[in-house]
């Protein structure tokens, strides 16, 4: 599944700055796209674009060439599968209920569950190893174990493409590397998917492709080692930052590292120090 | 403990006990009949008596109104709190039931005749204009805050209330009901031609809302999870207050504003089998059901020969149950 955002504008209702400016990109095929940037520089807003839940004020969301505002819920969420940052219900679920609601683009109102639905539910849970925890309500859960069942529950949608907002949010190391990890199995099987996210180093291990945005407008976009570059991250985060390849130390990725101030130096000057460099040949 | 356990069971017992409910309602009152006589009068082809008479021509119309309005007030409740998101949320305290109230009070004042049916539209109307301005108000902010919710609700419901009692004393002697029955609830006038209208804008409505269950489901993920699992949202929320709505205005026209039965039952039948909406809200409208059946017996004989309200055995029962509830969900912080 392909969408396309062309020149895309977009400002909240009762707010006067816009929070998206004239965006235009392509996401398609098998690649893992990650969103990047500083709070409040439009990242959630695009993908609220991206997924349909609000209109653009000027230009066009497209999925499949055809407007987004033409697809019904149903027919995209049997393509897009989403984990958001909806906290789990409030009344008792068990994991398998959890996860059977991913079917409900599929079942019509007053019908059951077929095979064929509780075989995607049954691999979905596998998929993310909940098995044994499939009988236990999810507010019980741990955080990590929160994630991967609402991971089960965007699988057993059975999607092209998966978006998630902050997945890791308030994860452990070792729980962010096991929910990037799913997500690139289900890249490397032929899916895309669309990462919100504020962990830099993790974006350029498991991400194809990283778009930047700064302020409603997308700075950037490419290969990590071409987007993460000192200089523009430094003037986006308001903070010196130096970014060091990992390969040196027979790792991967890139790791984004803010560079100590020392006491009373404030930030804003060095970002002026900086820009002044980068202006100087 | 595993979260909807013993469903079908439960859905069995629930029958039964709206069974046993029903046939306390038809045995007790001024003359306590045996069951074996109420059971002989109910069977078709039983010979004339006294007893078959009371049963067939006074009890079972009110016992049935009773029943058919704690089931809809019932799923009304279930819809609300699921719409709201907030476990407080029922057409009593919402001022649901008393814009409900004044709706065909005020049909009946105008000296309209309009029919049971119509009466429930006009009730309708009011239930109507009640919900959007405890909305609008409790919307404010920009988001609905779910504490100026009920606060504006029971506000709204005793300026409808006012209403009610104002339009009645206006009405002196044109009416059968007296403004206390319809303010604190009654089935003393239940009719079969009520029953009727009663059936048939409330099955279908129940049914309906079984239909959206799912959609129920999902909007309690909240509304951006559901729309990623495929629910129109906006449809299915305008769907959904219109059915909740007319519930409590259906229910309302036939016994007055009777309040908590839309708490008590969906947060008993959530507690006992898990909030699957899928069994919620048929389990709810046989316990709203049986839970109304019984409380009109009850208003029916702890004064006898007097009858208190129904309204007030719910109050009696409600709002201890209320005030635990409210104490809970603001006490750990959840909302």
């Amino acid at each position: 599944m392909t969408f396309e955002l062309r020149n895309v504008s977009y400002a909240y209702p009762r707010s006067r700055r816009p929070a998206l400016r004239r965006v235009s990109l392509e996401i398609e095929g098998a690649q893992h796209t990650a969103v990047v940037g500083p709070n409040g520089a439009g990242k959630t807003t695009l993908v609220r674009l991206l997924l349909g839940l609000v209109r653009p004020d000027d230009g066009v969301v497209l999925y499949e060439g055809r407007p987004a505002a033409v697809w019904g819920r149903r027919e995209i969420a049997r393509r897009i599968g989403v984990v958001s940052q909806d906290g789990p219900p409030n009344h008792p679920v068990t994991v398998r209920e959890f996860v059977d609601m991913g079917r409900h683009p599929y079942v019509r109102p007053w019908a059951r569950l077929r095979e064929e639905d509780r075989e995607a539910v049954r691999s979905a849970i596998r998929r993310v190893d909940l098995e044994e925890l499939e009988e236990r309500p999810v507010n019980g859960l741990s955080g990590g174990e929160v994630q991967r069942a609402k991971l089960a529950r965007a699988f057993a949608q059975g999607p092209e493409v998966l978006v998630l907002d902050e997945p890791t949010a308030h994860l452990d190391i070792g729980h962010e590397m096991q929910l990037f990890s799913l997500v690139r199995d289900f890249v490397d099987e032929g899916g895309s998917a669309v990462t919100i996210t504020h962990n830099l180093h993790l974006a350029s291990r498991f991400a194809d492709r990283l778009l930047l945005l700064d302020e409603g407008r997308l700075l950037a976009s490419g290969p990590p080692d071409e987007v993460l570059r000192d200089s523009v991250l430094s003037r986006v985060f308001r903070w010196p930052i130096r970014v060091v390849d990992l390969d040196a130390a027979g790792l991967s990725g890139l790791q984004v590292v803010p560079v100590d101030l020392g006491r009373d130096r404030d930030p804003g000057a060095s970002f002026d120090n900086d820009r002044a460099e980068e202006g100087s040949p | 403990m595993r979260p909807g356990r013993g469903r079908p069971a439960g859905l069995v017992s629930l029958v039964v006990l709206l069974g046993l409910a029903v046939v306390t309602g038809l045995a007790v009152g001024p003359a306590w009949l045996p069951v074996g006589e109420v059971w002989d009068a109910l069977l078709p082809g039983g010979q004339d008596s006294p007893a078959r008479a009371i049963v067939l021509s006074v009890r079972l119309p009110r016992v049935v109104a009773a029943a058919l309005s704690g089931a809809s007030l019932a799923v009304s409740g279930v819809l609300f709190q699921a719409l709201l998101r907030n476990p407080l949320a029922e057409p009593y305290l919402l001022g649901v039931s008393s814009g409900a109230a004044l709706g065909a009070v005020s049909v009946l004042v105008l000296g309209l005749t309009v029919g049971p049916a119509g009466l429930a539209l006009a009730a309708l109307a009011g239930a109507l204009v009640a919900i959007a301005i405890v909305f609008r108000v409790a919307s404010a902010a920009g988001y609905l805050d779910t504490r100026i919710l009920i606060l504006a609700g029971v506000v709204v419901a005793s300026f409808f209330g006012a209403g009610v009692m104002l339009v009645m004393t206006f009405a002196e002697g044109r009416t059968t009901r007296s403004a206390l029955l319809w303010t604190m609830g009654s089935f003393g006038n239940a009719s079969w031609g009520m029953n009727l209208a009663l059936a048939v804008y409330s099955l279908p409505a129940v049914l309906l809302a079984f239909g959206l269950s799912r959609h129920l489901n999902a909007l309690a993920l909240g509304e951006e999870s559901a729309a990623f699992l495929g629910t129109e949202v906006e449809t299915v929320k305008r769907v959904a207050y219109l059915l909740a709505s007319l519930l409590a205005a259906a229910a309302v026209s036939v016994g007055g504003v009777i309040g908590f039965v839309g708490l008590v039952v969906p947060h008993a039948v959530r507690l006992l089998w898990g909030g699957d909406h899928r069994f919620l809200v048929p389990m709810s409208f046989l316990a709203g059901g049986a839970l109304l059946a019984l409380a009109d017996a009850a208003a029916r004989t702890v004064a006898a020969p007097l009858e208190v309200p129904v309204g007030v055995v719910t109050a009696l029962v409600g709002v201890p149950f209320f005030l635990i509830l409210l104490r809970r969900s603001y006490a750990g912080g959840a909302g």
